[in-house]
């Protein structure tokens, strides 16, 4: 039942999306967003994002159902903002008044575009992940923050607990799965009952779950230092991330989106 | 040459609130030969593991001294090299295991001593190859059965080149497949590469692949020599909580009751040999 959970969103493939170095999708990403949020509010610039995304997916093989259905949990959130800008953005163009409600041809507007963008943000973001395997988008992330380092921010220590927590999430869950069967063989009941009986339920299943969680953690660190581990300093690795052609190829198409954005911007289309 | 010396090793347990430790080791005196396969045996608590973990300064002596490759091992800046030199795999292997990819995992040694990049890539198909694992080099860990996760313990303890591997009850918690699995690789190892094993268990008939059985009771040595030499001591080792192979405790039977036969017999063909011997005659 557990073991059907799928971690992260990963869909293995060998396109080019998924070819580009972890940073540069990172970097990609950043500039998306920024284009996103400095558009102009109007049909050109969204359309003109839209075409890229829509590009940016071609390219990815990602199939679109499973981008959509990566929108059901934000749906709400969606909604929420989009009504929100809907009755609240002052204008003087007044559609529809009644009793305290007013909404306007601005707010309209607003918040249709809200929701574009807010959509638009998340399959974007779905994308990288898609394209991505956890683990590469982490060992990104520690290239890309390395310079912070000098600040003494542990990016490395960061990196590495980002990867121990994915690499144990298998395990725990076997682990979880392995508790529910012993606790069920011994009368337990996770399954019905008022949500106040089933969250106290999960009460022998945790408490087994955080000791052996903790009697893990204090292995492995015995085994990593047993095998030399003593932080980040001095640390070679197997896999250097590098740059190819394709993501010299990437990085001036987004340089490209933001200055047609931008350009858009001061044109006022 | 020896790798590993200590000499009048004990150590202590910080004891818990109430109750008096008693030392966990007591005056442990070994020395282990570079190339040699040596078999620590004891019942639990007989101080075996905490032996094994003085071998590479996860524990320093409270009192007496460890040398590895003639390095103190209580000496704070000798514990990468310490470390480097004698290799540890545990009991459990989902525990040990750090990296999500097989060959990322292996080179989590490497990694950390500062191999450049391509001898890491290097290292890490020798050593993939070396304990038959190389098919599983991009595999994620934990779809491995536990003789392989051991494997790959096995193999990011040789891809840090060390001299000598202990393994502290690795093979408990493997079923006999994968048991077998792990002893034919260190047997492998030991013979083909000349790396030092030194083996804990409180399986018998693992003793049987070393050159030299070392047996422990109470925090000391209570026998040391060759398995043939220790493991036909049956009412010694009963004594000491542990009990013979099956082939030597059959043959042990068979004498009480009046046959000519020698104990001298690990595997079960030495001992159905000896039984036909003695049926013939």
């Amino acid at each position: 039942m557990l073991k059907d959970i799928t971690l992260g969103q990963y869909f293995p493939g060998n396109s080019v999306a998924h070819r580009l170095d972890p940073r540069t999708k990172l970097i990609l990403e950043v500039l998306y967003i920024v284009a996103l949020f400095s558009a102009n509010d109007w049909f050109v610039s969204y359309a003109f994002l839209a075409l890229v995304l829509a590009g940016a997916i071609a390219v990815s093989k990602v199939p679109v159902k499973s981008l959509v259905r990566g929108l059901k949990p934000v749906v709400i959130i969606v909604c929420f903002t989009g009504i929100i800008n809907l009755f609240w953005t002052p204008g003087e163009t007044v559609l529809f008044s009644w009793w305290i409600i007013t909404v306007n041809l601005e707010g309209v507007y607003r918040a249709f575009f809200m929701v574009i963008r807010i959509v638009m943000l998340i399959m974007g973001t779905f994308l990288m992940t898609y394209t991505t395997s956890p683990i590469t988008l982490t060992d990104g992330l520690e290239t890309l923050l390395g310079p912070l380092k000098k600040l003494r921010l542990p990016i490395h220590e960061l990196s590495m607990m980002m990867s121990i927590a994915l690499r144990f999430i298998p395990t725990l869950i076997e682990e979880t799965d392995k508790i529910m069967s012993a606790q069920k063989a011994r009368g337990a009941d996770f399954e019905t009952g008022s949500v106040l009986q089933r969250a106290k339920a999960m009460v022998p299943l945790l408490v087994p779950l955080f000791i052996s969680a903790f009697r893990r953690a204090d292995e492995l660190a015995v085994a990593m230092e047993c095998r030399c581990y003593h932080g980040g300093e001095g640390r070679t690795k197997l896999r250097v991330l590098r740059y190819q052609g394709i993501d010299y190829a990437a990085f001036a198409i987004g340089i490209l989106v933001i200055a047609v954005i931008i350009a858009l911007r001061y044109l006022n289309v | 040459m020896e790798i590993i010396k200590t000499s009048e090793l004990v150590y202590r347990y910080p004891a818990e609130e109430g109750e008096t430790s008693q030392n966990a080791l007591d005056g442990v005196d070994l020395t282990i030969e570079k190339g040699s396969f040596v078999v620590v045996l004891g019942h639990n608590g007989s101080g075996k593991s905490t032996l094994a973990k003085h071998m590479n300064a996860v524990l320093t002596p409270a009192a007496g001294k460890v040398l590895v490759d003639g390095l103190d091992t209580a000496e704070e800046e000798n514990l990468l090299e310490v470390r480097r030199r004698v290799g540890m795999v545990f009991q459990n292997p989902d525990n040990q295991i750090v990296a999500n990819v097989v060959e990322e995992d292996v080179a989590f040694g490497p990694e950390n001593l500062g191999v450049p990049t391509e001898e890491i890539q290097k290292r890490v198909t020798a050593s993939l190859k070396a304990v038959g694992m190389e098919k599983f080099a991009d595999h994620a860990p934990h779809m491995l059965s536990g003789g392989q996760k051991q494997r790959i313990a096995i193999a990011g303890v040789i891809a840090m080149t060390p001299e000598c591997i202990v393994l502290d009850e690795s093979t408990a918690m493997l079923d006999p497949a994968g048991r077998q699995e792990v002893l034919d690789t260190v047997q492998y190892l030991n013979r083909e590469r000349g790396i030092t094993v030194i083996l804990i268990t409180h399986h018998m008939n693992e003793a049987v692949y070393a050159d030299r059985v070392v047996v422990m009771d109470h925090g000391k040595v209570a026998m040391d020599g060759a398995p043939m030499e220790i493991l036909t001591q049956v009412e010694r080792l009963r004594a000491l909580g542990l009990s013979a192979p099956p082939t030597v405790q059959l043959l042990h039977a068979l004498r009480g009751a009046g046959w000519d036969v020698s104990l001298s017999a690990l595997t079960v063909e030495d001992c159905a040999d000896q039984i036909c011997r003695a049926l013939g005659a």
